[in-house]
C-alpha cells in the first residue's frame, strides 16, 4: 500500500472522523461528499464515540497472509451510539464470545504492518467491555 | 426492442485444470458455442472475467480472445463486476442484439484461478479495500457475517446451512462438467474444518477454472442456427452498498430483490411462474439469501427449502441443478454464463439425469461481491 494511499486515510482510521448529513440526518463513516440516502452535499463533520455494539461478527480461521499469525480472530461490524457502522476487529477476549449484541469500546491499535520494513498500519479495534455473552 | 434468443452455448469442465490457460478455456468454449450453432462469424464479443489482471497478470482480454479465436477485427470487450462479470456480460449482449446494433453477439465468461496467486487476497477486492480489507476481512467472513445475522434475525441453523450444501453436491453429481462429482452428507459438511464462523469448507463454493460461452441472436434469426432457441425475456440488475456495514439488514441482499423484480417486470412473470433457477451460491447462506429476496419459495421458508426438498430436483421449483457454484465450481467470471447454459439446456431438454420434466421458463441470478451486484435473466423456451 503506498503511503498516500495509507495517510489519506487517517482522520477516519485514527480520528474516527465521519459526518452527519445535514439533508436527512444520516451518519456516515468516513465521511463522503454525498449522503448516500437523500444525495445532500451538505455533510457536517462528526467524531464517532470510541464504543458500539455488535451487530454481526465472524470469526476468521483461514486468513490473509498479513493476518494468518493471529487467526482465529474476531471481525464485526459495530454500530456507535450516533448509528455509524464501522467493521473492526474485536480483540483481547475468546473470539468465540463476540456476538450480536456484546458491547465494545474501540481502542487505538495496530491493524497491520506493511511487508518487509513497510509502514505500521493503524487503525481502530474492538475491546469487550462486558464480559462476552455465554456463546449457545 | 427486438426479441433476443440464445441460439448455441459451449462451456468447459471445471476444475483445477493444470494443462489449460486463460485464453484456452475461452477458445475452447467459445469454439463449442460457434460450432452448436453453426455459426461461422459473429458481430461482437463480449468477455465476463472478474480478474485476469490480478489471477495471471493479464488485462485487455477483450482483442486477446478475438485474435486467439481467430476474429481479428471483430469489436470485443471485458466486462467486470466482480463474481457477477457473466451475467452482466450477457446482460450486455442482449442489449446490443435487442437494440439492433448487432445480429450475432458471442458471450463469454472465464477465470483461471489455479496459477499460483493468492486467491483469497484477488477475491476480496471485490470488497472494500479501505473500510472491510484493510482490517482483516476475507470474502467467506463477509459471507459468514451475512449468515450469522440471517441465524440472529430468522432463526437460520448451521444445519439449514449443510443441507444447501448436501443438495447442491446431489445434483452436481449428475453433472459431467462439474468439479466436484461426489455426494457429501450433513455430518460431512458438519465435520468439514472451519473457514470463518459459522461457515465451513464445505458450506463454500471451490477455486476452479473454466470457461462458458453463449452465442445471441435475435429470435427472429434464430431458426437459422437452431430448432430449439431459448428466449431472453427479461433482465435486471442492481447495485446496493459496497461495504456490507453500509446495509440496513446486513441478512438481506437488497440488490438481488431489485434485479429480480426489474427481470420479473421485463419478462411480465411473477416468480412462481419460474420452473427451474440457477442462483449464486457461492457460499450456502448465499442460495438462502437468493431465494429469500427472489421470493422464489412460496409457500415454504427459503431457510428450509433445501432441506425439505423443494429446492431440489424432484421438488417444487428445483434450484442450482448444475450443482450450483458450490458442487459445479465458481470460475467467478464465468458463472453468470454457465447458470445461463444450465437452464438453456433445462429448457431445451437436454439437461440429461438433471431435467427438470416439462421445464417452460427459468432464471439465473449472479452476483458480485458480498452481493453489492447483482444481475438477474429470465428465460423462456420457444
Amino acid at each position: 500500500m503506498p503511503s498516500p494511499r495509507y495517510w489519506r486515510e487517517v482522520p477516519a482510521r485514527y480520528r474516527l472522523e465521519g459526518a452527519r448529513c445535514g439533508g436527512c440526518g444520516k451518519v456516515v463513516f468516513p465521511s463522503r461528499p454525498v449522503c448516500p440516502e437523500c444525495r445532500s452535499r451538505v455533510l457536517q463533520p462528526l467524531t464517532l464515540s470510541r464504543r458500539g455494539t455488535v451487530i454481526t461478527s465472524t470469526v476468521i480461521h483461514v486468513a490473509p497472509d498479513e493476518f494468518a499469525s493471529e487467526a482465529p480472530y474476531a471481525i464485526a461490524i459495530i454500530e456507535t451510539p450516533e448509528g455509524a457502522r464501522l467493521m473492526a476487529q474485536v480483540v483481547d477476549c475468546d473470539p468465540a464470545g463476540i456476538v450480536p449484541g456484546v458491547e465494545v469500546a474501540l481502542e487505538f491499535r495496530m491493524i497491520r504492518r506493511e511487508g518487509h520494513g513497510g509502514i505500521l498500519c493503524y487503525g481502530h479495534k474492538g475491546v469487550p467491555v462486558s464480559p462476552p455473552a455465554e456463546r449457545a | 426492442m427486438r426479441d433476443v434468443a440464445i441460439v448455441g452455448a459451449g462451456m468447459t469442465q471445471f476444475g483445477e485444470l493444470w494443462t489449460a490457460s486463460l485464453r484456452s478455456l475461452f477458445v475452447e468454449a467459445a469454439l463449442g458455442a460457434l460450432e452448436s450453432a453453426r455459426a461461422d462469424h459473429v458481430d461482437s464479443i463480449y468477455v465476463g472475467n472478474m480478474s485476469a489482471g490480478q489471477f495471471v497478470g493479464q488485462e485487455h482480454l477483450g482483442p486477446l480472445m478475438a485474435d486467439a479465436l481467430g476474429m481479428r477485427g471483430v469489436p470485443a470487450v471485458r466486462v467486470e463486476s466482480a463474481c457477477a462479470s457473466g451475467g452482466h456480460a450477457l446482460r450486455l449482449g442482449c442489449m446490443e442484439v435487442a437494440s439492433g446494433m448487432a445480429d450475432l453477439v458471442l458471450v463469454t465468461g472465464v477465470e483461471k484461478m489455479t496459477d499460483g496467486v493468492d486467491v483469497t487476497n484477488v477475491l476480496a477486492t471485490a470488497s472494500d479495500q479501505e473500510n472491510e480489507v484493510y482490517h482483516g476481512i476475507t470474502f467467506p467472513g463477509l459471507y459468514a457475517m451475512i449468515a450469522r445475522a440471517h441465524m440472529q434475525s430468522r432463526g437460520t441453523t448451521e444445519k439449514d446451512l449443510h443441507w444447501v450444501s448436501v443438495k447442491n453436491h446431489r445434483h452436481g453429481a449428475l453433472n459431467p462438467k462439474a468439479q466436484f462429482r461426489g455426494e457429501v452428507s450433513v455430518e460431512d459438511v458438519a465435520a468439514s474444518s472451519m473457514v470463518a464462523e459459522p461457515l465451513r469448507l464445505l458450506h463454500c463454493s471451490p477455486v476452479s477454472d473454466g470457461a462458458a460461452a453463449v452465442l445471441l441472436a435475435p429470435l427472429a434469426r434464430a431458426k437459422e442456427f437452431t430448432d430449439r432457441p431459448v428466449r431472453i425475456t427479461g433482465s435486471g440488475a442492481a447495485t446496493s452498498a459496497m461495504a456490507l456495514a453500509d446495509r440496513a439488514d446486513p441478512a438481506f441482499l437488497d440488490a438481488v430483490e431489485k434485479s429480480a423484480q426489474r427481470a420479473y417486470a421485463m419478462a411480465g412473470i411473477q416468480p412462481k411462474d419460474i420452473d427451474v433457477a440457477e442462483v449464486h451460491d457461492c457460499f450456502a447462506i448465499a442460495e438462502i439469501c437468493a431465494l429469500e429476496a427472489m421470493r422464489l419459495t412460496e409457500g415454504c421458508n427459503p431457510v428450509q427449502a433445501a432441506r425439505s426438498g423443494y429446492t431440489a430436483l424432484g421438488g417444487k421449483r428445483p434450484v442450482n441443478t448444475s450443482g450450483g457454484l458450490k458442487s459445479k465450481g465458481h470460475p467467478v467470471g464465468a458463472s453468470g454464463v454457465a447458470q445461463a447454459i444450465e437452464i438453456f439446456e433445462q429448457l431445451r431438454g437436454e439437461a440429461g439425469e438433471r431435467q427438470v420434466a416439462g421445464a417452460h421458463r427459468g432464471a439465473t441470478q449472479n452476483m458480485g461481491g458480498s452481493g453489492a451486484s447483482s444481475v438477474v435473466h429470465i428465460f423462456e423456451r420457444v
